[in-house]
Protein backbone atom coordinates (compact mmCIF):
# COMPACT_ATOMS: atom_id res chain seq x y z
CA UNK A 1 0.00 0.00 0.00
CA UNK A 2 1.35 3.30 -0.54
CA UNK A 3 3.22 4.39 2.60
CA UNK A 4 2.41 8.45 2.02
CA UNK A 5 -1.09 10.22 1.35
CA UNK A 6 -1.24 12.82 -0.98
CA UNK A 7 -0.80 15.48 1.90
CA UNK A 8 2.25 14.05 2.63
CA UNK A 9 1.77 12.42 5.73
CA UNK A 10 2.41 8.30 6.37
CA UNK A 11 -0.40 6.50 5.62
CA UNK A 12 -1.26 3.58 8.32
CA UNK A 13 1.15 1.19 6.17
CA UNK A 14 3.44 4.10 6.35
CA UNK A 15 3.12 3.84 10.30
CA UNK A 16 3.69 0.23 10.67
CA UNK A 17 7.04 0.79 8.63
CA UNK A 18 8.37 3.74 11.00
CA UNK A 19 7.23 1.73 14.13
CA UNK A 20 9.36 -0.97 13.18
CA UNK A 21 12.23 1.23 13.21
CA UNK A 22 11.29 2.73 16.99
CA UNK A 23 14.24 0.84 18.48
CA UNK A 24 17.02 0.13 16.01
CA UNK A 25 18.35 0.11 12.23
CA UNK A 26 16.69 -2.43 10.02
CA UNK A 27 17.22 -3.88 6.74
CA UNK A 28 14.36 -4.56 4.45
CA UNK A 29 13.90 -7.97 5.14
CA UNK A 30 13.81 -7.49 9.10
CA UNK A 31 11.61 -4.97 8.53
CA UNK A 32 9.52 -7.62 6.53
CA UNK A 33 9.98 -10.20 9.34
CA UNK A 34 9.02 -7.70 12.17
CA UNK A 35 5.89 -6.17 10.20
CA UNK A 36 4.34 -9.49 8.58
CA UNK A 37 4.43 -7.05 5.55
CA UNK A 38 5.37 -8.70 1.91
CA UNK A 39 9.09 -7.76 1.21
CA UNK A 40 8.22 -5.88 -2.09
CA UNK A 41 5.36 -3.85 -0.05
CA UNK A 42 8.37 -3.08 2.59
CA UNK A 43 10.56 -1.83 -0.24
CA UNK A 44 8.39 0.41 -2.06
CA UNK A 45 7.00 1.63 1.05
CA UNK A 46 10.86 2.42 2.70
CA UNK A 47 11.64 4.26 -1.04
CA UNK A 48 8.23 6.91 -0.40
CA UNK A 49 9.37 7.25 3.15
CA UNK A 50 12.48 7.91 2.37
CA UNK A 51 11.40 10.46 -0.11
CA UNK A 52 9.39 12.30 1.91
CA UNK A 53 12.30 12.54 4.72
CA UNK A 54 10.80 10.52 7.07
CA UNK A 55 13.35 7.35 6.80
CA UNK A 56 17.12 7.62 6.37
CA UNK A 57 19.61 4.78 4.39
CA UNK A 58 23.10 4.24 5.38
CA UNK A 59 24.11 0.76 3.23
CA UNK A 60 20.86 -1.31 3.07
CA UNK A 61 19.27 -0.21 6.52
CA UNK A 62 17.03 2.12 7.27
CA UNK A 63 16.52 4.35 10.70
CA UNK A 64 13.92 7.20 11.28
CA UNK A 65 15.19 10.91 10.63
CA UNK A 66 14.12 13.06 12.92
CA UNK A 67 10.88 13.61 11.59
CA UNK A 68 10.31 10.18 11.31
CA UNK A 69 11.41 10.33 15.21
CA UNK A 70 8.47 12.65 16.01
CA UNK A 71 5.75 11.10 14.40
CA UNK A 72 6.47 7.95 16.14
CA UNK A 73 6.94 9.70 20.15
CA UNK B 1 16.02 -9.87 -23.85
CA UNK B 2 13.44 -7.99 -26.56
CA UNK B 3 13.92 -7.47 -29.46
CA UNK B 4 12.02 -4.70 -32.18
CA UNK B 5 10.72 -6.50 -35.58
CA UNK B 6 11.01 -3.11 -37.42
CA UNK B 7 7.36 -2.78 -37.64
CA UNK B 8 6.93 -1.27 -34.54
CA UNK B 9 5.68 -4.57 -32.99
CA UNK B 10 7.69 -5.72 -30.06
CA UNK B 11 9.05 -9.07 -29.61
CA UNK B 12 8.37 -11.84 -26.97
CA UNK B 13 11.29 -11.70 -23.50
CA UNK B 14 13.88 -15.17 -23.75
CA UNK B 15 13.22 -17.89 -21.40
CA UNK B 16 16.56 -17.40 -19.08
CA UNK B 17 17.31 -14.15 -19.71
CA UNK B 18 16.36 -11.21 -17.36
CA UNK B 19 12.84 -9.98 -16.78
CA UNK B 20 12.20 -6.59 -18.61
CA UNK B 21 13.25 -4.14 -15.89
CA UNK B 22 9.99 -1.80 -14.58
CA UNK B 23 8.81 1.26 -12.32
CA UNK B 24 4.94 1.16 -12.36
CA UNK B 25 1.84 2.16 -10.75
CA UNK B 26 -0.51 -0.33 -9.25
CA UNK B 27 -3.23 -0.50 -6.80
CA UNK B 28 -0.41 -1.17 -4.09
CA UNK B 29 1.70 1.79 -5.07
CA UNK B 30 4.56 2.43 -7.01
CA UNK B 31 6.71 -1.02 -7.53
CA UNK B 32 10.22 -1.94 -9.32
CA UNK B 33 10.52 -5.25 -10.83
CA UNK B 34 13.45 -5.29 -7.73
CA UNK B 35 11.35 -4.88 -5.21
CA UNK B 36 10.22 -8.43 -6.11
CA UNK B 37 13.72 -9.64 -5.68
CA UNK B 38 14.59 -12.61 -3.36
CA UNK B 39 11.57 -13.88 -4.31
CA UNK B 40 9.62 -16.08 -7.55
CA UNK B 41 7.10 -13.54 -9.25
CA UNK B 42 4.15 -14.12 -11.61
CA UNK B 43 3.59 -11.40 -13.38
CA UNK B 44 -0.22 -11.64 -15.36
CA UNK B 45 -1.75 -9.82 -17.94
CA UNK B 46 -5.42 -9.24 -18.28
CA UNK B 47 -7.39 -8.08 -21.10
CA UNK B 48 -9.48 -5.20 -19.38
CA UNK B 49 -11.52 -4.77 -15.72
CA UNK B 50 -14.97 -5.35 -15.58
CA UNK B 51 -15.04 -8.42 -18.26
CA UNK B 52 -16.41 -11.79 -17.43
CA UNK B 53 -13.20 -13.96 -18.18
CA UNK B 54 -11.30 -11.63 -16.62
CA UNK B 55 -13.60 -11.53 -13.73
CA UNK B 56 -13.36 -15.67 -13.30
CA UNK B 57 -9.37 -15.70 -13.19
CA UNK B 58 -9.15 -12.43 -10.81
CA UNK B 59 -11.28 -14.59 -8.11
CA UNK B 60 -8.86 -17.82 -9.26
CA UNK B 61 -5.69 -15.81 -9.21
CA UNK B 62 -7.35 -14.83 -5.12
CA UNK B 63 -7.83 -18.54 -4.37
CA UNK B 64 -4.61 -19.84 -5.28
CA UNK B 65 -2.74 -16.45 -3.05
CA UNK B 66 -1.88 -18.55 -0.48
CA UNK B 67 -0.64 -21.57 -2.21
CA UNK B 68 1.59 -19.06 -3.94
CA UNK B 69 2.72 -17.61 -0.47
CA UNK B 70 3.51 -21.21 0.48
CA UNK B 71 5.72 -21.54 -2.44
CA UNK B 72 7.50 -18.03 -1.83
CA UNK B 73 5.82 -16.51 -4.58
CA UNK B 74 4.41 -13.29 -5.21
CA UNK B 75 1.61 -12.55 -7.66
CA UNK B 76 1.13 -9.19 -9.83
CA UNK B 77 -1.51 -8.53 -12.39
CA UNK B 78 -1.35 -6.08 -15.77
CA UNK B 79 -3.63 -4.57 -17.56
CA UNK B 80 -3.73 -1.21 -19.71
CA UNK B 81 -6.64 -0.28 -17.80
CA UNK B 82 -6.05 3.15 -15.00
CA UNK B 83 -5.93 2.55 -10.89
CA UNK B 84 -9.39 3.96 -10.44
CA UNK B 85 -10.08 1.58 -12.99
CA UNK B 86 -8.63 -1.55 -10.97
CA UNK B 87 -9.55 -0.13 -7.51
CA UNK B 88 -13.47 -0.01 -9.11
CA UNK B 89 -12.88 -3.47 -9.98
CA UNK B 90 -11.91 -4.73 -7.20
CA UNK B 91 -14.20 -3.35 -4.89
CA UNK B 92 -17.09 -4.89 -7.34
CA UNK B 93 -15.63 -7.86 -7.45
CA UNK B 94 -15.43 -8.10 -3.03
CA UNK B 95 -18.58 -6.68 -2.91
CA UNK B 96 -20.73 -9.07 -6.02
CA UNK B 97 -18.75 -11.70 -5.44
CA UNK B 98 -17.42 -11.49 -2.14
CA UNK B 99 -13.46 -11.90 -2.97
CA UNK B 100 -10.74 -9.50 -1.62
CA UNK B 101 -7.98 -9.17 -4.16
CA UNK B 102 -5.27 -9.76 -2.17
CA UNK B 103 -2.28 -8.44 -4.65
CA UNK B 104 -1.17 -5.29 -6.35
CA UNK B 105 -2.49 -4.75 -10.34
CA UNK B 106 -0.50 -2.68 -12.76
CA UNK B 107 -2.16 0.39 -14.46
CA UNK B 108 0.20 0.50 -17.71
CA UNK B 109 -2.01 3.03 -19.29
CA UNK B 110 0.80 3.58 -22.02
CA UNK B 111 1.34 -0.16 -22.24
CA UNK B 112 5.17 0.61 -21.80
CA UNK B 113 5.05 -2.76 -19.89
CA UNK B 114 2.80 -4.46 -22.33
CA UNK B 115 5.27 -3.74 -24.91
CA UNK B 116 8.59 -4.85 -23.19
CA UNK B 117 6.61 -8.42 -22.52
CA UNK B 118 5.22 -9.04 -25.92
CA UNK B 119 1.76 -8.91 -24.07
CA UNK B 120 0.09 -7.23 -26.77
CA UNK B 121 -1.04 -9.68 -30.16
CA UNK B 122 -2.65 -7.52 -32.75
CA UNK B 123 -4.75 -9.80 -34.21
CA UNK B 124 -6.28 -10.67 -30.79
CA UNK B 125 -6.46 -7.16 -29.94
CA UNK B 126 -4.63 -3.95 -30.91
CA UNK B 127 -5.14 -2.43 -27.39
CA UNK B 128 -5.33 -4.83 -25.07
CA UNK B 129 -3.19 -7.39 -23.38
CA UNK B 130 -3.29 -11.08 -24.22
CA UNK B 131 -3.76 -13.35 -21.04
CA UNK B 132 -0.01 -13.55 -20.54
CA UNK B 133 1.61 -15.54 -17.29
CA UNK B 134 5.28 -15.05 -16.65
CA UNK B 135 7.35 -16.70 -13.65
CA UNK B 136 10.13 -14.97 -12.81
CA UNK B 137 12.68 -16.56 -10.51
CA UNK B 138 14.06 -14.75 -7.13
CA UNK B 139 17.36 -13.77 -9.62
CA UNK B 140 14.29 -11.97 -11.45
CA UNK B 141 15.39 -14.06 -14.60
CA UNK B 142 12.13 -15.46 -16.84
CA UNK B 143 12.09 -18.83 -16.31
CA UNK B 144 8.69 -19.48 -18.15
CA UNK B 145 5.84 -17.58 -20.20
CA UNK B 146 2.00 -18.84 -21.00
CA UNK B 147 0.07 -16.65 -23.86
CA UNK B 148 -3.66 -17.49 -23.80
CA UNK B 149 -6.45 -16.02 -26.48
CA UNK B 150 -8.60 -13.45 -25.07
CA UNK B 151 -11.88 -16.20 -25.05
CA UNK B 152 -9.60 -18.97 -23.06
CA UNK B 153 -9.03 -18.29 -19.28
CA UNK B 154 -6.12 -19.67 -17.55
CA UNK B 155 -5.90 -23.21 -15.26
CA UNK B 156 -4.53 -22.35 -12.07
CA UNK B 157 -3.64 -26.26 -11.04
CA UNK B 158 -1.42 -25.63 -14.12
CA UNK B 159 0.14 -22.55 -13.13
CA UNK B 160 0.78 -23.64 -9.63
CA UNK B 161 2.48 -27.09 -11.30
CA UNK B 162 4.57 -25.39 -13.41
CA UNK B 163 5.70 -23.23 -9.92
CA UNK B 164 6.96 -26.92 -8.04
CA UNK B 165 8.29 -27.94 -11.55
CA UNK B 166 10.78 -24.95 -11.52
CA UNK B 167 11.12 -25.15 -8.04
CA UNK B 168 12.24 -29.06 -8.16
CA UNK B 169 14.38 -28.72 -11.09
CA UNK B 170 16.28 -25.93 -9.19
CA UNK B 171 16.03 -27.67 -5.81
CA UNK B 172 17.20 -31.53 -7.44
CA UNK B 173 18.86 -30.68 -10.95
CA UNK B 174 16.44 -32.73 -12.58
CA UNK B 175 13.78 -32.28 -15.00
CA UNK B 176 9.84 -33.40 -14.49
CA UNK B 177 8.33 -35.55 -17.47
CA UNK B 178 4.78 -35.15 -19.06
CA UNK B 179 1.63 -34.40 -16.52
CA UNK B 180 4.69 -34.72 -13.98
CA UNK B 181 2.79 -33.36 -10.20
CA UNK B 182 4.43 -33.50 -6.78
CA UNK B 183 5.25 -36.97 -5.72
CA UNK B 184 5.64 -38.46 -8.89
CA UNK B 185 8.86 -39.41 -10.17
CA UNK B 186 11.31 -36.83 -11.82
CA UNK B 187 13.59 -37.22 -14.53
CA UNK B 188 17.70 -37.70 -14.36
CA UNK B 189 19.87 -35.62 -16.10
CA UNK B 190 20.89 -37.47 -19.61
CA UNK B 191 24.09 -38.88 -19.65
CA UNK B 192 26.27 -36.52 -22.14
CA UNK B 193 29.06 -39.08 -22.79
CA UNK B 194 29.50 -42.71 -23.87
CA UNK B 195 31.03 -43.71 -20.70
CA UNK B 196 28.40 -42.38 -18.68
CA UNK B 197 25.39 -44.09 -20.98
CA UNK B 198 27.36 -47.10 -20.67
CA UNK B 199 27.22 -46.55 -16.60
CA UNK B 200 23.76 -44.91 -16.12
CA UNK B 201 22.10 -48.60 -16.21
CA UNK B 202 23.80 -49.63 -13.53
CA UNK B 203 23.19 -46.67 -11.10
CA UNK B 204 19.73 -47.79 -9.92
CA UNK B 205 17.58 -45.59 -11.11
CA UNK B 206 13.94 -46.99 -12.68
CA UNK B 207 15.27 -46.93 -16.60
CA UNK B 208 13.77 -47.59 -19.84
CA UNK B 209 17.15 -47.19 -22.02
CA UNK B 210 20.01 -45.19 -21.08
CA UNK B 211 18.57 -41.63 -21.94
CA UNK B 212 15.68 -42.34 -20.36
CA UNK B 213 16.15 -42.67 -16.31
CA UNK B 214 13.66 -41.57 -13.26
CA UNK B 215 13.87 -41.89 -9.71
CA UNK B 216 11.51 -40.96 -6.90
CA UNK B 217 12.94 -37.74 -4.51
Amino acid sequence: MPCISPDGKPTSSGMTLLKSLKNGVLSPDEIANVTGQPLFRVRSGLRELKKAGFVEEEEGKYRLSKNGEMLVE
Amino acid sequence: MVEETGKGEVGLPVLGQKAPDFEAVTTQGVLKLSDFEGSWLVLFSHPADFTPVCTTEFIAFSEIYEELKKRKVELLGLSVDSVASHIAWIRNVEEKMGVKIPFPVIADLNKEIAKKYGMIHPDQSKTETVRCVFVIDPESKIRAMIYYPLTTGRNMKEILRLIDALQTTDEHKVATPANWNPGDSVIVPPPTTAEQAEERLKEGYECKDWYLCMKKL
